[in-house]
């Protein structure tokens, strides 16, 4: 085993030796694209590697250590990888759609001038990502976490020139950074409580210190709650949920990497990572379970009803990351990551599949501009209606088997109310993925399209296409992760209802669409909840109302800083008394000379009058 | 009758100090001011001459009646440009504008004169027992001067020195490099 | 005998008329010649205190202090003149109101 780990130190450094040959390298283009992409194509090719060796077995552990990173006192963390098959699958994911979407974007920016900064930015995207799945402490996590945002921060905002695409990635950064403090608070906790920031240690340890005793639970809680807080900011679920309709502002592949690959997948990683300890406080995950039933009925809605092209996309991210909340809460962690890698197939190719339609429609994002595109697209028409389908888990995709599975594992763990949102959760995906794929491929011609997606760009979505219909092998290795849960009792209701529904929700949308009630003006008594529905149920306006304004009052209230009126006290006192006595210093000799005296008579007055006391 | 003559002689002496001094300081010539000068160092070494001390009412007259007042009246010679002066002085002393000097002088004599009379003293100190009679020669004072007080007589030849030095270099360093306009510093 | 009170008076007398001189003229040279009063004010205390000592049988120490103290009143009339003949060569008047460069 020891040989490989070698092999393994490459997969998060090789993109990060390739961030920075980019960094400090001058390039022609075509040597950028084979660099950024041979880097991660090839940490692909080695955890296809890994596959093969350590093909759906579920107790092998491989670690490499690429040094000591802290090492005072009690506290020793190593730059220390560690991989079993959860970390095995998240890499494959990671690297695999990575490289795709690498693929791509060599098609999809070759045109921009700041090709050799974006693929930097990408390649380091992926090195931050590969060392938050691979890191065997915590402390290694939240180095890769924090990467994980810093580069999704310069990537939403990679067109700076325009002010809209700043404020998007300053809310991303702003939004996620609220959970990222959370879990650093998290990571002290621990650190107190169970002397280590070892990932393993703390699960063996947790076990030890806080199951003897239930009056201790409570410290669990926190402890998860705050891991929780972090998990919920980047995962982009229910409180914190609003940054990433508005994380669109940056090029569609990014957005693809975001919503597949990377950065939204570390909250559910970091709550299957730690599911033993979470085990400890079961109130916590029913509150995970919560938040996800919330999050997806939430997400689904608001895609229902958007008009824009990827803000459709984002909100059914929402809507399927809260899918993965739910099975986690639930304690179906192997389910919850088997969804995050259909997910990660079928999402990246809508994200692809729409990048390659914006870019043939001269930046169109609207829907309703667009229609008829099957006969003059179809790759992409065809792609996009496969990852639709996966999305609406229409039998035999890969979405279809995680979903479904996500399905019996909530109603086998007993909570009757979350499957029945759920279900209705998965209705409403159906019907606005058909929605989708009806409105922009079906109907009449509005634009025709002016450029044909590049031959890297067809490859990344045949791709990506095949995955979405065949990728939903489940990967065994990941039992250890899920407690067994008896899925025999499904009643008939229960086993084809879920099945059913898509179709249901699918002839729904057809006959809508039929009857153009599509893109139709709202009735006037629905236009309230229409609006509010589509703003994504008014959260920004929520948080503004109830944060940002009441801050930015307070900042003009005390525009002069009224600590300062103290200090500000001092220094006119102090300026005063200066005053007072420049005026025995002007520089006349006289003058000196009189306050000389002046003071001798005070002296004397004063020693006279101490003399008349007596 | 000895003592009433001496007391006679001392008041109308005080009085001519006090007057002369008055006019000294009052007056706008200066060559006016110095002779009103050399008359109270003149009626001061009469008042030690009445207290006894021959020998500092004889340096009073050689040192500064003579030497001291020489040097004044040299520079007087060197500056004085007659009536332009005058002119001059006038302008820059006037009574109405010393009204600050005259309060703030008045008030320190005031009360000096209340700490020194008035206050109430204890006994022992302020026992004042008839002065011997016994007259002190030249050679009581060179026996003192280079017996104890020779440190003195080495500082004071130290001071001699040191002024001397200075006002060498305070006249002879040329005018021209003194004074320095802005310009000439940038 | 002269009461020593006399004396007081005619010594504090002198060194507030000097002291007014001081304050209240603006011309160096006469700034000078007050200073010299307010010497001699000092002078005849000293001469006077050592000869109403009761310990004053062939007392010279306050003859000695007025030796010393002429030779101060030398020095500084010595250094004082050199600078007024420097200043009246500098400026052309003995103004010492002018003088306030010292001030910033």
């Amino acid at each position: 085993m020891t040989e490989y780990a070698s092999l393994l130190a490459l997969v998060p450094l090789l993109p990060l030796f390739s961030a920075l040959i980019l960094l400090f390298s001058k390039l022609p283009k075509l040597w950028i694209s084979i660099f950024a992409v041979g880097s991660v194509a090839s940490v692909a090719l080695i955890s296809l590697f890994f596959n093969v060796i350590f093909w759906q077995q579920s107790d092998f552990v491989l670690t490499a250590s690429l040094g000591t990173w802290i090492n005072i006192a009690q506290l020793k963390i190593n730059f220390g990888l560690y991989l079993d098959p959860l970390s095995l699958v998240m890499i494959t994911i990671v690297s695999g759609v990575g490289a795709l979407i690498h693929l791509y974007s060599t098609g999809f920016m070759y045109q921009d001038n700041d090709l050799k900064r974006y693929f930097t930015y990408l390649n380091l995207f992926v090195s931050a990502m590969l060392f938050l799945v691979l890191a065997d402490n915590l402390l290694l996590l939240y180095l890769g976490w924090e990467g994980v945002g810093l580069c999704s921060y310069l990537l939403i905002g990679f067109w700076y020139q325009d002010r809209k695409n700043n404020l998007a990635a300053n809310k991303a950064f702003l939004m996620t950074r609220i959970g990222d403090t959370a879990m650093a608070i998290g990571l002290f906790l621990l650190f107190t409580q169970l002397g280590t920031l070892d990932i393993q240690e703390i699960q063996i340890k947790a076990h030890a210190v806080w199951s003897l005793n239930n009056d201790n639970n409570t410290m669990a809680s926190l402890c998860c709650l705050l891991l929780l807080a972090g998990a919920v900011g980047k995962s982009a679920q229910l409180p914190l949920q609003n940054w990433l309709p508005d994380a669109m502002a940056g090029p569609t592949p990014v957005s693809a990497l975001i919503h597949a690959a990377t950065m939204v997948t570390a909250g559910i990683y970091l709550i299957a990572r730690n599911s033993q300890l979470f085990q400890l406080a079961p109130d916590v995950l029913y509150l995970v379970a919560l938040i996800g039933t919330f999050t997806l009925l939430l997400g689904a809605s608001a895609a229902m009803v958007q008009t824009d092209l990827k803000r459709i996309l984002a909100y059914s991210t929402i809507s399927q990351l809260g899918y993965m909340f739910l099975a986690l809460g639930v304690g179906a962690g192997a389910s919850a990551v088997f969804h995050l890698m259909t997910h990660a197939f079928f999402k990246a190719l809508l994200f692809l599949a729409a990048g390659a339609l914006i870019y043939s429609l001269h930046h169109e994002h609207n829907i309703f501009k667009m229609g008829g595109l099957l006969k003059k697209l179809p790759v992409v028409a065809v792609s996009f209606a496969i990852g639709c389908a996966a999305l609406a888990s229409l039998p035999f995709t890969a979405g279809f088997f995680s979903k479904e599975l996500i399905l019996a594992q909530v109603i086998a763990s007993g909570h009757s109310g979350l499957w029945w949102a759920a279900v209705l959760g998965a209705f409403i995906t159906a019907f606005y993925s058909a929605r989708l794929f009806f409105v922009v491929f079906l109907g009449q011609t509005q634009l025709s399209p002016n450029a044909r997606p590049t031959k890297s760009m067809s490859l990344a979505l045949v791709i990506l296409s095949v995955l979405s219909l065949f990728g939903g092998i489940h990967p065994e290795g990941l039992k250890s992760l899920m407690p067994q849960l008896d899925t025999d009792g499904l009643s008939t209701l229960q086993h084809w209802l879920p099945i059913i529904l898509p179709f249901i929700a699918i002839s729904l949308a057809w006959w809508l669409f039929k009857t153009k009630r599509f893109g139709k003006p709202v009735p006037a008594f629905m236009q309230g909840v229409h609006q509010l529905v589509k703003s994504g149920w008014a959260f920004d306006r929520l948080y503004q109302t109830i944060i940002v304004s009441p801050f930015n009052t307070l900042c003009q209230v005390n525009k002069d800083d009224f600590i300062d009126l103290f200090y500000r006290l001092i220094e006119k006192t102090s300026g005063r008394l200066h005053m007072v006595f420049s005026k025995f210093q002007n520089g006349q000799l006289r003058r000196y000379n009189a306050s000389l005296i002046l003071f001798c008579i005070l002296a004397f007055a004063w020693f006279i009058s101490g003399e008349l006391m007596l | 009758m000895l003592d009433n003559m001496l007391n006679t002689i001392f008041i109308i002496t005080a009085a001519i100090i006090l007057i002369s001094a008055l006019l000294t300081i009052t007056a706008h010539n200066v060559v006016h001011a110095l002779l009103y000068l050399v008359i109270t160092m003149l009626a001061v070494s009469l008042i030690f001459f009445i207290l006894g001390a021959s020998f500092a009412a004889a340096l009073q007259i050689i040192i500064y009646a003579g030497a001291i007042m020489v040097l004044f009246i040299f520079v007087t010679m060197m500056l004085h440009q007659g009536e332009k002066s005058l002119a001059q002085e006038r302008h820059l002393f006037h009574f109405s504008t010393s009204i600050t000097a005259l309060f703030l002088s008045s008030m320190l004599f005031f009360e000096l004169i209340f700490m020194l009379f008035l206050t109430p003293t204890d006994s022992a100190n302020s026992r004042v027992t008839a002065p011997s009679s016994a007259i002190i020669t030249v050679k009581d004072i060179g026996t003192q001067l280079y017996g104890p007080y020779s440190l003195l007589v080495v500082i004071s030849a130290l001071m001699l020195l040191s002024a001397l030095i200075t006002a060498i270099h305070i006249s002879k360093s040329p005018v021209t490099s003194e004074i320095k306009t802005k310009a000439d510093n940038l | 005998m002269i009461p020593i009170s006399w004396v007081f008076m005619l010594s504090l007398s002198l060194f507030v008329i000097g002291l007014f001189g001081v304050l209240a003229r603006r011309n160096l040279l006469f700034i000078l010649i007050s200073l010299e009063l307010m010497l001699n004010a000092v002078v005849i205390l000293f001469i006077a205190a050592s000869r109403y000592h009761s310990a004053s049988i062939a007392n010279s120490d306050g003859q000695i202090m007025y030796l010393l103290i002429l030779t101060l009143a030398a020095s500084e009339i010595a250094v004082g003149l050199s600078l007024v003949v420097h200043m009246y060569r500098q400026h052309h008047h003995l103004d010492i109101d002018k003088l306030n460069k010292l001030r910033d």
